[in-house]
């Protein structure tokens, strides 16, 4: 009941706050918001089921990329454009899901790295088709084909608070539904579920797809909100950054992960704006996160709870 | 119509040969007992009848259906029960949500997304059922990975019988028990249900004639010796097995 | 004929390359069971310092020993101080590894700059080298005579001596092997250093052929595990025949299809993920 109540004053505080703030703050907060969802989606297939992925970027990248594909190309319509982003990332996950399910551990790793590269080699190559390095500029803010305009900063934002406040809904009823539980199951002991009955590939799987479009989602939401998508997105080192969202923030937490993204987004644009070795500080976060924080803050906070409550 | 039934099973690997056409029946309700040395093939054997191995050679039925081919999760839904010498349970999960999820597996609602587990009070009701049966509701909250060796041997134990099997195989389920944690283990299996058929295999001598109501003694992957507890207790091939082995 | 001579000679140079690095990986994987994503570091380092150092002193082998020595440095320190925080715990490890591999590389943009540079060839291979009509580039050959002897070098040391044996003994079971008197710590240090280096030896040997650039970590380490996807993580011939098979194909892919971006090593790759998911040598 606790969480609960919680979470009820952080909906209202994510509802409210955003009145108060200068356009620039609203804009990090939007953008705080859509790669907490990016985070979370990881998180089902990583902090879970146990599902070691490097090529998360794929999916988000495949959202971003179909979206502004066809807003700046072909037809600017919303629900088309975001539905098309969905499904195009749907279907990547689908079959990216196939080839690397087979896997565990290592090669899981190594697996759904590659086959996010040769995404990322497809959007860098094939320049007559996303601008290649140069990227895909141009991305109008949705309007057409809705009944009003989300293009000024507070009304984006609110349709980002609402579909990040929608799937983190649909996440917590996944995650607490049978299928949940057996996910985490198999993440303790696949072998142990095989033998009482569960077809735990299956399981995996759908997870897998479901992660996949969630990523998508926020891949859409991004190059709404940043107007232009790049390579990048589908890179290595995005993909890590998801990861390190998911650990830092507490894996298999339900929030954990959103507050991690939250905190790499504000601690991107701190230091950014002071040196050029952001990615010298990533790494470093890597590096202590894993040596001395492996459960992050949700699992430091709940240490101390108990500690307070024993 | 046996229970479960192995024909002329036979497995290598790579260039050496782990079981060499063994074959043998189980009566439903029967509680036969493997034993061998290490090495003999015991294991092996359990994983080719739950399909955690491909059989080189030979037949696996269950209930007259063959299921040489089926994946473990089908064998473990026609009735195949298991547990594993070497613990496997679920470390960070409670008992609770142990049994639960051993619960949940033989279930319908086992893949449901939509709504959330409490909606479904079977289950916490049969699991709550299996905890007070076995003694284990005052560490219903502890995380497996917290409970001693022993606890975790038995919880290993009542997991295999959540799901409702109706051929059991234990895999030396009181390894590296001490001998009052090991009467406790021989005195629950003896508890199991009688229609469930159990195949047992076991390192120890006097739990192994304690439990078992017919005997196979398996040898460098072969069977060498087979029959009722008597007749084995009297055989000297197996003592010879077993002093020779113990000598070395 | 000529260009398909002359492509299968650069592919199988490539190859030679991508097998230096597969192995590393390979053994230490094997070993220790870590999947060292720092990997591309120790090749995009070992070519910085011996451009340095050729740079400062002109010649080749000391920049290759200078470099050589720089990683096995490196990778000593994060095997004995870093890696062994966690044991046994595989992803945290290798995200421990990832978290070098950012900071390496953005340390060495901060050092040595965005711009692509070229390690000089040694002044020893820099002719060319005439078959009739076919002209090798004399460098290429080198390069294909240090993979082979590499790749000999480790058969033998596996299969024939003592610490090969000792290593076999420490992969299949760590425990027993201590307790048979096998120091598998000091082994678990000497297979990474070894690791390392051979990735250094690639980046040294590379960087004549493809140049030392930021990003450069990122392209062989994805190349490395597409190898050891193909062939098989934790086995030798995996490693030399998949990256015979992956430079070729590569290679060839890039002279013929170059519109088809990474598609070339894809699709071997989804084959072999679909029929053989354990790669051609690796355990089942």
């Amino acid at each position: 009941m606790r969480a609960v109540g919680a979470g009820a004053v952080g909906v209202v505080l994510l509802a409210v706050v955003p009145l108060a703030l200068s356009s620039y703050q609203l804009g990090l907060l939007t953008k705080m918001l859509i790669f907490a969802l990016f985070a979370m989606s990881l998180n089902l297939i990583l902090g879970y089921a146990g599902l070691p992925s490097l090529g998360h970027a794929a999916y988000f990248g495949v959202g971003a990329y179909t979206v502004g594909l066809l807003a700046v190309k072909v037809v600017d319509n919303f629900w088309l454009d975001f539905g098309a982003g969905l499904l195009a990332a749907g279907v990547t996950s689908a079959l990216f899901g196939l080839l690397a399910l087979r896997a565990r551990g290592a090669y899981l790793l190594m697996i759904t790295l590659a086959l996010a590269q040769v995404l990322w080699g497809i959007a860098f190559g094939w320049r007559w088709l996303t601008g290649g390095d140069d990227g895909l500029p141009g991305v109008p803010r949705p309007g057409a084909g809705l009944p009003w305009s989300l293009g000024g900063g507070l009304a984006f934002y609110y349709f980002v608070l609402l579909v990040f406040l929608g799937l983190t809904l649909a996440l917590w009823v996944v995650v607490r539904s049978p299928f949940g539980r057996a996910l985490v199951g198999i993440r303790e002991s696949e072998r142990r579920m095989e033998v009482l009955g569960y077809d735990t590939w299956r399981y995996k799987y759908v997870a897998f797809v479901l992660a996949g479009v969630v990523a998508g989602a926020s891949g859409n939401l991004f190059v709404y909100y940043n107007g232009f998508v790049s390579p990048a997105y589908l890179s290595i080192v995005f993909s890590a950054m998801a990861l390190i969202m998911v650990i830092l923030g507490g894996a298999g937490t339900l929030l954990g992960p959103a507050l991690g993204g939250a905190v790499i987004v504000l601690l991107e644009n701190v230091i950014s704006a002071h040196t050029e070795r952001w990615l010298t500080v990533l790494g470093l976060i890597y590096v202590l996160v894993t040596l001395f924080a492996p459960a992050g803050i949700m699992g430091f906070v709940r240490a101390r709870l108990r500690g307070r409550l024993a | 119509m046996s229970a479960l039934s192995v024909e002329t099973l036979s497995h290598d690997f790579g260039g050496l040969r782990a079981l060499d056409t063994v074959g043998f029946n189980v009566a439903e309700g029967e509680r036969l007992v493997i034993l061998g040395p290490n090495g003999a093939g015991k294991t092996t054997l359990f994983n080719l009848i739950t399909g955690l191995l491909r059989p080189t050679a030979g037949r696996i039925t269950l209930f007259d259906r063959d299921i040489t081919r089926l994946a473990p999760h089908r064998r473990a839904r026609l009735g195949l029960g298991r547990t594993f010498q070497v613990t496997t349970l679920f470390p960070r999960l409670t008992v609770l949500d142990s049994v639960l999820l051993a619960v949940q597996g033989a279930d319908r609602a086992r893949f449901t997304l939509h709504r959330p587990r409490s909606a479904f009070p079977r289950l916490f009701a049969r699991a709550e059922r299996l905890l007070e049966a076995w003694s284990l509701v005052e560490r219903r909250d502890v995380p497996t990975r917290e409970l001693s060796y022993g606890e975790q041997r038995q919880l290993e134990l009542v997991l295999a019988l959540a799901a409702g099997p109706r051929v059991l195989l234990l895999d030396e389920p009181t390894a590296g028990l001490s001998p009052a944690e090991t009467t406790a283990v021989a005195r629950m299996i003896g508890r199991f249900p009688r229609d469930v058929t159990i195949l047992l295999i076991e390192h120890d001598m006097d739990v192994a004639l304690e439990l078992a109501e017919r005997l196979i003694v398996l040898h460098d992957g072969r069977i060498v010796a087979s029959g009722l507890r008597d007749e084995i207790k009297r055989d000297p091939r197996v003592a010879e097995i077993y002093l020779g082995i113990d000598e070395a | 004929m000529t260009f398909w001579a002359i492509q299968t000679l650069n592919g199988v140079s490539f190859g030679m390359l991508l097998f230096l690095l597969a192995a590393g990986l390979s053994l230490i994987f094997g070993l220790m069971k870590i999947l060292n994503l720092a990997h591309g570091s120790y090749y995009l380092l070992g070519a910085y310092v011996a451009l340095s150092v050729t740079a400062a002193t002109g010649s080749f082998l000391v920049a290759a020993a200078a470099g050589t020595a720089a990683v096995v440095g490196l990778g000593i320190v994060m095997e004995r101080v870093f890696l062994r925080r966690l044991p046994h715990d595989e992803l945290p490890q290798a995200l421990l590894t990832f978290g070098f591999l950012l900071i390496v590389g953005d340390v060495s943009l901060a050092i040595w700059g965005g711009t692509p540079q070229t390690l000089p060839k040694p002044a020893l291979f820099e002719a060319s080298l005439r078959f009739g009509p076919l002209v090798f580039p004399s460098y290429r050959l080198f390069v294909i005579g240090v993979g082979a002897v590499v790749g000999l070098a480790l058969w033998l040391l596996q299969e024939r001596t003592r610490l090969g044996a000792m290593l076999r003994a420490a992969i299949d079971d760590a425990d027993i092997a201590r307790a048979t008197g096998i120091n598998v710590s000091l082994l678990s240090t000497g297979v990474f250093a070894f690791g390392a280096g051979l990735a250094a030896l690639g980046g040294i040997i590379g960087g004549p052929l493809l140049g030392v650039y930021p990003g450069a970590d990122f392209e062989i380490l994805l190349l490395a595990f597409v190898v050891v996807i193909v062939g098989g993580l934790g086995s030798l011939k995996g490693a030399f025949v998949g990256g015979l098979l992956v430079g070729l194909l590569d290679n060839f892919g890039k002279a013929l299809f170059p519109q088809l971006a990474l598609f070339t090593i894809f699709a071997p790759m989804a084959i072999i993920l679909a029929v053989r998911p354990s790669g051609l040598f690796g355990a089942r």
